[in-house]
This record gives C-alpha cells, sequence and structure tokens, in this order.
C-alpha cells in the first residue's frame, strides 16, 4: 500500500474517530451488505452495572456487524469509547467472542469469513472484574482458533488507544492498522507512574506518551502493519486490503525467538530515548527497512 | 488479604519436578522442567521472582520481556518437538504478582511478549496437548493471561493466599474512583469482584478447588494428592475439545453467567437469518 500518511489531502478528509462505534463499524463494509447483530433494541446489558449504581447502556457498548468486505464474508465488532472507556465485561466481551466463534464455524463449514474488531479500550471493566479478565482470556483463546482459518485485522483510530488486557487481543492479530492518534500498549502511562513512580513514567508527558504508545512508533518498528490518517476512505480501503490479502504465513505473535533475540540484545541499564530505540530494535522484518 | 512472597511457585515447581532451576540459556525467572506426571511425561513451567533480572520493573515476580518470551519458546519446544508423537501435558504453576510497569516494557512492546506467550499455550491447547494451570498464589491481571488462562483446566487451592483478579485492590479502589473500604464492600456481594477465591469458584471458570494445608509447605502426602489431580484434569481434557467451552458450560457458570449464555444463544439466531 501507498497511503502512508499523505494520500487524503486533510482539507478533504472524512474524520474516522468523530464517528460513533456504528458508524464506525457501517463504514467498514461494502455499501448496504452490513446488519447489525444483536443491536440495542435487544436490550443485552450488563448485569453487574446497575447493581453499582452505574447505568448501562442497551448494546453494553460494544457493536457487532455482519456483511462483507471486498465481497466476502466478515464480521465487524466495534467497541464504543464513549461507554465505560470500551472497557470489556460480561456483555461486552461475550458479544466479541461468540462473534468470532460463529465466524470461525462459518469458516469450517466452507464459508470464509474475516473479523475485524475496532479497540477503543482501557481493558477490563473494574466494575466486571474477574468477568471482564475471563472474558478477554476467552476472547483471546477465540481469535487464535479464527486466524487459522482467516484473517483478524484489529483497527485502533481513536485517543482511548488499546491498552490492558485488551492489548494482548491485539498482538494476537493477524494484522494492525492504526492511526497516528491511536495509542497501543500493556500499561498506560497513569499506571505505570502509580505503580513505578514519576521517574519510571511521567503520565503529564503527551510527547513521550505518543513517542512510546502512538501508531507511528509502532509501524516504524514492525509492530502495527499498516499506518493510515484519520480519513474514513483510507481506512476501509486499508482494511479490504488486508481481508484480501489472507491469513498471514506467520503470525507475529508466534515468532517467539525472533522477539526473544532482540529482547536479549537490548541494554537494560537506562532508559531509551524511542527514536533512537527504532534503531536498535529494528534488524529485520520492521517497516522501517520496507520504507 | 494475602501478601505476594512469590515463593509458592518455587515450592510446587521443585515438589512436582524434583528441582528448581532454569533451562539452559533462561533467565532465572522462568523455571522450565520435564517431569514424570502419572503415565506422562509433563512439561513444567512457573515464573518466579528474580531479584537480579536485567528488567529493573521485572524484579519482583512480576511477568515481563523475558518471562514471556521464555514462556512462549519453551512451550513452542514442545509443541515442535510432539508434533508428530503423543501430546505432552503442559502444567503452569501460576504464583505471579502482576505484569511488570515499566517504561521499558512499553517501548519494547509488552503487549506483544505477553501475547505471544498466550499465542505458544492457545496453540498447544489447539494441536491437542492438555494445558493444565495450578493456581498456588497470586494470578493477577495481564500476567495470568500471559501464564495460565489459556488453559484447558485451572485448578487453585482454597487458601487465602490465593487471588485471582484483574487488578489488585489499592489500583482498582483509584481507577473506579471508590475508597478501598468501598470497594471491599462491594467486592463481598459482586462474585466477579470478589478478591475471595471461593466466590471465584463461583463464576465456574475453575476446574476444581483443591485443599492443602500449608501451600507453602506441602506433604508428600499432598503433592501425591494434587499430582493425582493434575492426572485427573489432563485425562479430562484428553477427552473434550480443545475451546475453552467448558468454562461457560460448568453448573456454576449457568447460574452466574446467564447473560453471556443468553448472548451467545441470540447472537447465533440472528447471525443466521438472512
Amino acid at each position: 500500500m501507498s497511503n502512508n500518511g499523505h494520500g487524503a489531502s486533510f482539507i478533504n478528509r472524512q474524520s474516522f474517530i468523530e464517528l460513533d462505534a456504528r458508524e464506525r463499524a457501517t463504514a467498514l463494509f461494502d455499501p448496504g451488505t452490513s446488519r447489525e447483530l444483536l443491536g440495542p433494541f435487544d436490550r443485552m446489558e450488563s448485569p453487574w452495572l446497575p447493581m453499582q449504581g452505574i447505568t448501562p447502556q442497551a448494546d453494553d457498548g460494544c457493536v457487532v456487524m455482519k456483511g462483507k468486505i471486498a465481497g466476502q464474508a466478515a464480521v465487524v465488532v466495534a467497541l464504543e469509547g464513549a461507554f465505560q472507556g470500551g472497557s470489556m465485561g460480561e456483555v461486552s466481551g461475550e458479544k466479541m467472542t461468540a462473534a468470532l466463534d460463529l465466524a470461525c464455524a462459518d469458516n469450517e463449514k466452507g464459508m470464509p469469513t474475516s473479523a475485524v474488531i475496532l479497540l477503543e479500550t482501557g481493558g477490563v471493566r473494574l466494575q466486571e472484574a474477574n468477568l471482564g479478565l475471563a472474558a478477554i482470556a476467552e476472547l483471546m483463546a477465540s481469535i487464535l482458533a479464527l486466524r487459522k482459518h482467516a484473517p483478524v485485522i484489529c483497527l485502533m483510530a481513536g485517543t482511548v488507544g488499546c491498552f490492558g488486557g485488551m492489548s494482548l487481543a491485539a498482538g494476537l492479530a493477524s494484522y494492525i492498522v492504526m492511526t497516528r492518534e491511536a495509542r497501543l500498549g500493556m500499561n498506560g502511562p497513569e499506571v505505570i507512574e502509580q505503580e513505578n513512580g514519576v521517574e519510571e513514567f511521567d503520565s503529564s508527558d503527551r510527547a513521550l506518551i505518543w513517542a512510546i504508545h502512538g501508531g507511528e512508533q509502532r509501524y516504524v518498528t514492525g509492530l502495527a502493519d499498516e499506518l493510515v490518517d484519520d480519513d474514513t476512505p483510507q481506512i476501509a480501503d486499508a482494511i479490504r486490503h488486508f481481508v484480501s490479502k489472507g491469513v498471514p504465513a506467520l503470525h507475529r505473535s508466534s515468532r517467539a525467538a525472533l522477539y526473544r533475540n532482540r529482547i536479549e540484545k537490548l541494554d537494560t541499564s537506562g532508559q531509551w530515548d524511542p527514536k533512537e530505540f527504532r534503531a536498535c530494535w529494528a534488524t529485520n522484518g520492521s517497516n522501517e527497512e520496507k520504507r | 488479604m494475602s501478601e505476594y512472597t512469590g515463593v509458592r511457585g518455587t515450592v510446587w515447581f521443585r515438589a512436582f519436578t524434583g528441582r528448581a532451576s532454569p533451562m539452559l540459556g533462561d533467565p532465572n525467572s522462568v523455571l522450565t522442567a520435564d517431569a514424570p506426571l502419572g503415565k506422562d511425561h509433563a512439561r513444567f513451567l512457573c515464573v518466579v521472582p528474580d531479584p537480579h533480572a536485567r528488567f529493573p520493573c521485572a524484579r519482583h515476580g512480576e511477568v515481563g520481556l523475558e518471562e514471556a518470551f521464555t514462556l512462549a519458546t519453551r512451550i513452542r519446544e514442545v509443541i515442535e518437538q510432539d508434533k508428530n508423537t503423543i501430546k505432552r501435558p503442559i502444567v503452569a504453576i501460576v504464583d505471579v504478582k502482576s505484569q511488570a510497569y515499566g517504561r521499558r516494557e512499553e517501548t519494547a512492546a509488552i503487549f506483544l511478549a505477553a501475547a505471544a506467550a498466550a499465542d505458544a499455550y492457545g496453540s498447544a491447547r489447539l494441536a491437542g496437548h492438555p494445558i493444565i494451570a495450578l493456581v498456588v498464589g497470586h494470578a493477577l491481571s495481564g500476567a495470568f493471561l500471559t501464564h495460565g488462562y489459556q488453559a484447558n483446566r485451572i485448578l487453585a487451592f482454597d487458601d487465602d493466599g490465593v487471588m485471582i483478579h484483574a487488578m489488585h485492590k489499592e489500583a482498582a479502589a483509584r481507577v473506579t474512583r471508590r475508597s478501598v473500604d468501598e470497594l471491599g464492600k462491594f467486592a463481598k456481594e459482586i462474585a466477579p469482584m470478589s478478591y475471595d477465591i471461593r466466590d471465584y469458584a463461583k463464576l465456574g471458570l475453575l476446574y476444581k478447588l483443591l485443599h492443602v494445608e500449608n501451600p507453602e509447605e506441602p506433604s508428600q502426602q499432598e503433592i501425591r494428592s494434587v499430582q493425582a489431580e493434575l492426572v485427573g484434569a489432563i485425562a479430562d481434557a484428553r477427552t473434550s475439545p480443545v475451546d475453552l467451552r467448558n468454562r461457560l458450560e460448568s453448573k456454576e457458570a449457568r447460574e452466574m453467567r446467564k447473560a453471556s449464555i443468553l448472548v451467545r444463544t441470540k447472537l447465533e439466531a440472528q447471525w443466521l437469518e438472512n
């Protein structure tokens, strides 16, 4: 692909980040092919939030849509970052996992079906704690099962980012697509500062945060497969590209020996400058060399 | 509430394998060994504290970059070695306080390291290896997702020092803007929030709760009985599907995860409509 960051002119962009989860999901399908499953009218709400005096949402912040992308069957699951920080609860988690399992079953029946997951999430919903964590473990198991048959594409577009347990789910993806505005990491800066002090991570240092977790750094160090503008047609184009590309020969998360060797070679005596890190990390397989 | 000591993992690893050392070339924080278990030869894995670990934020029993990638390579090795033979059981002995919270870890993509370990466990399960997680102490958050939560069967000690949770109490209180006391009150009433392993058992995710008088100093008799439980879990895993559906089909889950079950039923019905 050749549209890394310079394709659409800024003025003509149609922001994807400004769309809500339902609109984002719809925008990725071939026009007129998508329908929502377990939508708000089914009222599948969290049973745990009302017990704690928190108003639930009729879709639990998770939108599931089925339709066609690049002419092929696909399911899109989108988390709504505006509801409880896109966190994974029992219901939102099960919607996602069940959708992937149904896609997997279709593949096994000879009907190729890909999955796209839109991640705007801080991870586990702490009000549902252990059921949220269990949901992520089960989601990860379902990603592993599905990606044998069809690509599982994770898209991070907005500024909520993808953190906590859900970053592991993203790590299992066949392909990762990010905008410059998006972030991907296991522990957010606030959590690190709380646990290990401001010397370890100054969570008020916005530049540092994006230099480490931001889409550009992840792309350049080979940890994301495509960097896109906040432009709906460009993002939909990238998703079509990866759906058409199919299952990769080797998933990133399966290349344990490669990454273990890279970690072994790192000098851990001091903190790293994220820019300099690119050079010592990118020995092979990274996008720095592809550019 | 229990304090994490990091000794339980080593104690149980030694009880099962007769040693407590890393494999050649591995960091000191990951113990790996093959040892007899029933009629099988099983691979045992355990993450333990290493006060001299290369990464400063992973010196107290946290699962960091080296730990996760070492687990991943030691599991992938088993998948590769057993490709054309009987699939060795893999036993994850779990006593991990958390993932490593550090800037170096984030820069070098600890999310991918953790995913790589989970990938290895999950891929081994899909390949037919019985994966058993034995929670002997703490199993927290990202650390448990990395090491243990992809198992076919999860067993845990019925003991106050055992804790499975998404986040430790102080941090969870901060994030949800509650006091630790208030969180404790909710945690007692709402099973998924509880820090008590007996409440966790109500969620239906566990295969069994095992009683051991003192998990830091087990008797020979207790070790034999835990081994027998592991053998039983392996046999059960071998005759069941390789996915995780058992977690939703248990008697407890049918009660506590009604919403999950309803989501699956309704979503499947709507999926098939065209």
